[in-house]
């Protein structure tokens, strides 16, 4: 299937060009997004398949700056939804596109879902915030790892023993109680997200299972999508 | 109720706009002088001036690593900045804020660098329209004899060379001009700019910009309380 973007392409962006797979693991911190992404380009590499992996705040252009600029400024929800629209575009121009013209599998641990609901938590219009980001490629799957609260805190300090400040939430609701300002701030995030699945396609997998187990329902999704089912 | 204006601020918001060169800065620079020595509340910001955001622009442009999105988003993220922390609150507490160069700026430029115009509406849609917006009308040639004469070389997203215009910086610098005058044009229709002549003498423009100021704003209300 030929790729599209859920709004116009951006200019530099010729899709007709673009051959490749576009793969989106969504889900929080503590979800076990980091080691399916790990087990998946383990999978897909063993297979022959070329991987090129995007996520959050890594373009050369902003990442360094953004989180510079996240540890000394209190900047405004909308300056900072921006630096991650160019920290996101930026990627997706110079990562994405050429890896998907190459014709690798990209993996992008998280997308603009994450993104939008970051934003739209922190009161920002969610008309708004959709169409900056509709120049986004449309992924081929998108997988949402899903684990109630709870247990991405239970996760979470097993990890570290401490609570992040973005994570729980802390820039826009001061709770005495960070556990409790996790687990809400969390609750929020997923409700949003949830609400997002209706207008995207999520194919979602219960990440409160063994990694394995979930490993292999990540498997099947996408050899499903590369038409690989029972072969691998 | 014009678009994007959402509740009555006491605050008046002046938008400067033109080509390079046609010597807006110099006028704004005036109209702010002569509010300041009146005794009046301004607050005077410019385009691409966030401390937060300049320096990434900055190596995006040293690098020549922008694309028009990332040009446009970034621009958008620096404007984002300064309008939630300091134009708006302006406007909040009742001064008169004086913008050089404003969102048709982006329009017009990320508009020639094919963004697209409608994504491009969307992104700004949060800014006011200003109350007033001078425009400072000047013959592409003129203008473009400005710029030339006065600047020993032009920078590489100044000269517009990442439209591929043409390989001289020079000559993509006028062709790029040439496409910003044309969209200035249509914008100016559309939002109604209050066109100046740029090619009057400084003190002629400064005579209708601040006639022009004196008649739209009841300038009394805005003195600096004692």
């Amino acid at each position: 299937m030929p790729k599209r973007c859920y709004g116009k392409p951006p200019p530099s962006l010729d899709l007709s060009s673009l051959k490749g797979k576009l793969v989106v693991i969504e889900g929080a911190d503590g979800s076990g997004r980091s080691t399916q992404i790990r087990l998946l380009q383990d999978l897909l590499e063993r297979g022959g398949y070329p991987t090129t992996l995007i996520g959050l705040k890594r373009s050369r252009l902003v990442a360094k700056e953004l989180g510079e600029v996240m540890g000394t400024t209190m900047l405004h929800a909308r300056t900072l939804t921006l630096l991650y629209a160019t920290d996101f575009a930026d990627q997706l121009e110079h990562v994405v596109a050429p890896a998907l013209r190459a014709g690798f599998i990209v993996l992008a641990d998280r997308y603009i879902f994450t993104l939008m609901a970051r934003s739209v938590i922190r009161g920002l219009d969610e008309d708004w915030v959709k169409e900056i980001y509709n120049f986004a490629i449309v992924p081929d799957l998108i997988i949402s790892l899903k684990v109630r609260p709870q247990i991405l805190a239970e996760r979470t300090f097993r990890k570290r023993s401490f609570v992040d400040y973005w994570e729980s939430g802390q820039d826009i609701q001061r709770s005495s109680d960070l556990y409790d300002g996790f687990i809400s701030y969390q609750s929020k995030m997923q409700r949003i997200l949830r609400s997002a699945a209706k207008s995207y396609p999520f194919q979602e997998i219960n990440g409160e299972e063994s990694p394995e187990q979930v490993h292999s329902e990540v498997r099947l999704h996408v050899e499903r999508l590369l038409g690989t089912v029972g072969g691998g | 109720m014009k678009r994007g204006q959402k509740v009555a601020l006491p605050g008046r918001l002046i938008a400067v706009e033109g080509l390079d060169g046609s010597g807006k800065s110099t006028q704004v620079g005036l109209l702010r002088r002569w509010l300041e020595l009146e005794g009046y509340k301004v607050f005077f910001t410019e385009w691409n001036s966030s401390s937060v955001v300049k320096d990434i622009t900055k190596k995006g442009k040293r690098r020549e690593m922008l694309t028009p999105t990332t040009f446009s988003l970034l621009h958008s993220a620096d404007f984002a900045d300064r309008y939630e922390r300091q134009i708006l609150p302006m406007l909040h507490a009742g001064y008169i804020v004086l913008a050089d160069r404003y969102i048709y700026t982006a329009f017009a430029r990320d508009g020639v660098r094919r963004c697209d115009k409608r994504w491009l509406r969307g992104l700004y849609r949060f800014a006011r329209q200003p109350d007033i917006t001078l425009y400072f009308k000047v013959p592409l040639e003129n203008a473009l004899d400005r710029i030339l004469s006065g600047r020993p070389s032009l920078k590489f997203y100044e000269a517009g060379m990442d439209l591929g215009l043409a390989p001289d910086r020079e000559e993509s610098f006028r062709q790029f001009q040439g496409l910003i005058f044309e969209e200035y044009a249509r914008l100016s229709r559309e939002f109604s700019f209050e066109v100046i002549d740029a090619l009057a003498s400084p003190e002629k423009q400064q005579r209708i910009v601040r006639s022009i100021v004196s008649e739209s704003l009841d300038l009394e209300s805005f003195r600096t309380s004692q």
